[in-house]
């Protein structure tokens, strides 16, 4: 089974080019299909899984360009992270094309969806399985137009396109890091092939600074994709783009894209301190960062948005203190449970037709499976004990601790603090209190939003006891395994940072419960006390307004100041050049007299003139 | 060869062909021009006879040769009279320098 891998992203592809092509023909049953072939997809993915625990590792190649002595090769390749990734990112997949029935119901471009979401998936999908860095970056940029088509999706409505916008030339910003590294490494190892970069570097081959200069550039497009300051802010805009959208982006797709390339490239990493503290505190300043923005906005995806931004920051974080197992692991529990919760804010906005938190409220009534679902979701991220974020959370925590990083240690735990708290604020303020809102007009939540949302509960409860110190270290022993290369990670966990982890996680849940259920706390006043935080954290920190006035008046004013370059510089240049040889033929013109007189006597002059010459030269 | 008899003709043909030259550059009226063309062309046809009679290798070609030019001449001439009419009856008037309307 395992040399059909190929096939994996192939299934959605071709789901893409069907729908494109039938796009008028199809309607519901092309969503039909495209479930049917991405179901085929994971079902495949999971006997390859199967296979791969024994096999280990598997390589297909097939030649693909060759240039002098340089061979350029596509295939698959397939290891324990790359097998994890592929079952990851086809069942979340397959379930949110399972949600998207439902909830894409009404939309008329509704088979547009389902190829657009096709495509995404096929380029995560054959992402996952590159096994050289030339086929993974095709597949890098693939991924960022699907993003960019998703969020575009409403693209009628100007806040979208601009989104889209925004996302693609953020995360080209990024790529052009990675692409820049991608060239370097290639002119220091000779070669794009994983395996080959892996053991020049081991090998010593690579100067150290060249190294840290790579990994660096290499990080920046890890920084573009998965949404790390300061390349964050096209995350937050591209909730934009359709629920369920939002849900792949965060979870299995685009983001963890940026995470996955770090672990993919993590020996390159290990041989840089430098690299590895710049991830460090990246993602621990990233973590905090969002979290705080996170507490304040108003806009229930919003929440969601800054919170897979911290998450992703506590997983650059993980990566960056040798903690290459607790980075996956969360990074696969996170996926489940950012799934989850966004599904459930999907159903919860299809319900009721706006965003705003401050116009929910008492949802509980109505939808009783997804606040249970919810609460789930967010108890996981939570880090709550037992559920499957607290694991990874707890395995990061170690992570920090054994590196010695306390002052980041610290900085995750107040992260992971707020994490639990905005997220129960969240849950708090639109399933319980008061209505704000005519309950009774709500529908009934369909069957295909609320099969995928169970699912993902259940997972997002127990996906966390593949890597516990109590039971066994599944995941970890089998992500490490016997490869050399990464002996040196941290893996494993302690009682203490447990303890301490859930107390924190408990402790934000406590607080948020007394702030916006019991309203020990008056809102208001709090709000007024830190007027100036609040105003900070409430606008981004200005982020995006730092942009607009550096980088995109910037650019403008660079235009402008060409424009005048072109209109007075080139223009006069042109304007000269032009006025010379409109005088120049306009005296030569004047000797046209059209007299026909002179025009003769000329003649005569120059044939005179000729045999004057021809005589005196002697010539006849 | 004191007297060469061929020198006369040559020098006599010359001073016409100057004439007409210096006449078809200088005067205004077209038939004045055209006339002073024929002079020069019978200044060439007369070179063409004293050649085919005293020239290096007498030959009757050169007679021929002349008989030809002139019938040329003649259609020539009939030719620009035409047009000239034609002219003269659009702009009343035969000046040659007035005839300038290609310069644009």
């Amino acid at each position: 089974m395992i040399e059909f891998v190929w096939l994996i992203p192939t299934l959605p592809l071709l789901t893409f080019i069907l729908l494109t092509i039938l796009r008028d023909k199809v309607n519901q049953t092309g969503s039909y299909m495209a479930i049917c072939l991405t179901g085929m997809a994971f079902i495949l993915s999971v006997l390859v899984f199967i296979q791969l625990i024994d096999a280990g590792t598997a390589v297909q190649e097939w030649e693909w360009i060759t240039i002098g002595s340089i061979q350029i090769s596509f295939g698959t390749l397939l290891n324990p992270l790359n097998g994890l990734m592929l079952i990851l990112v086809a069942f979340i997949s397959l379930l949110i094309h399972i949600y998207s029935l439902g909830y894409m119901e009404r939309d008329q471009r509704m088979t547009t969806f389902f190829a657009y979401l096709s495509l995404f998936t096929a380029a995560m999908l054959g992402l996952v399985i590159s096994p050289n860095l030339l086929q993974f970056y095709v597949f890098w940029e693939l991924v960022g137009l699907g993003s960019f088509l998703l969020i575009g999706f409403y693209y009628y409505k100007n806040s979208a396109k601009n989104a889209a916008q925004k996302a693609f030339i953020m995360t080209r910003v990024g790529d052009m890091g990675l692409l820049i590294g991608l060239i370097l490494l290639f002119w220091q190892t000779g070669s794009l092939q994983f395996e080959a970069i892996f053991s020049a570097i081991t090998g010593g081959d690579v100067e150290g600074s060249m190294l840290t200069l790579i990994a660096i550039l290499i990080f920046i497009g890890a920084i573009g994709k998965s949404g790390q300051f300061p390349l964050h802010t096209w995350l937050p805009d591209a909730m934009e783009g359709p629920t369920p959208v939002s849900a792949l982006i965060h979870a299995a797709t685009m983001v963890a894209a940026g995470v996955y390339l770090v672990a993919v490239m993590y020996p390159l990493y290990m041989a840089s301190t430098t690299a590895l503290m710049v991830v460090t505190v990246v993602g621990g300043f990233t973590a905090i960062y969002a979290a705080s923005i996170g507490l304040v906005q108003n806009d229930i995806k919003q929440v969601l948005a800054y919170s897979t931004i911290s998450q992703l920051g506590f997983m650059m974080l993980a990566m960056g203190t040798l903690g290459y197992t607790a980075g996956v692991f969360h990074l696969f529990t996170h996926a489940f449970f950012k799934a989850l919760l966004f599904l459930a804010a999907g159903v919860v906005i299809h319900a009721i037709h706006t965003q705003n938190i401050k116009q929910m409220g008492g949802l509980h009534q109505r939808l009783k499976l997804t606040s249970i679902t919810f609460a789930i979701g967010a108890l996981a991220i939570s880090g709550f004990p037992l559920f499957s974020g607290f694991f990874s959370k707890e395995e990061i925590l170690s992570a920090v601790w054994a590196d010695g990083q306390y002052g980041l240690w610290l900085v995750a735990l107040v992260a992971a603090f707020l994490t639990s708290l905005y997220m129960f604020r969240l849950y708090f303020l639109v399933f319980h209190g008061e209505s704000k809102q005519r309950l009774d007009q709500i529908g009934l939540v369909p069957k295909t939003m609320k099969i995928p949302m169970s699912i993902l509960a259940v997972f997002s409860i127990f996906s966390g006891f593949f890597n516990t110190s109590w039971f066994g270290s599944y995941l970890g022993d089998w992500l490490i395994g016997d490869n050399q290369m990464l002996t040196n990670t941290h893996h494993g966990s302690s009682i203490g940072v447990m303890l301490i982890a859930s107390i924190i996680s408990i402790g934000g849940i406590i607080l948020a419960y007394m702030i916006y259920v019991k309203k020990s706390f008056d809102q208001t006043s709090l709000q007024s006390s830190f007027s100036g935080t609040y105003k900070l954290l409430a606008n981004k920190f200005f982020m995006d307004e730092f942009y607009h006035t550096s980088f995109v008046k910037g650019a403008k004013g660079v235009g402008k100041i060409f424009v005048y370059v072109e209109r007075y510089g080139v223009g006069f240049l042109l304007a000269f050049i032009r006025e010379m040889l409109t005088t120049l033929s306009k005296s030569g013109s004047k000797t046209q007299t059209g007299q026909t007189q002179t025009y003769a006597a000329v003649a005569f002059l120059g044939m005179v003139l000729f045999t004057a010459i021809y005589i005196l030269k002697g010539g006849y | 060869m004191s007297t060469l008899p061929l020198q006369p003709f040559l020098i006599l043909a010359l001073i016409l062909f100057c004439m007409g030259l210096f006449g078809a550059l200088t005067k205004r009226n077209t038939i004045i021009v055209l006339v002073c063309i024929e002079l020069m062309l019978n200044a060439v046809n007369l070179n063409l006879v004293a050649f085919s009679k005293y020239g290096a290798q007498p030959d009757i070609t050169g007679q021929v040769f002349s008989l030809f030019s002139i019938t040329i001449a003649a259609a020539e001439v009939a030719v620009g009279m035409a047009i000239l009419i034609a002219w003269y009856r659009n702009k009343n008037s035969v000046n040659i320098d007035e005839v300038d309307e290609l310069k644009d």
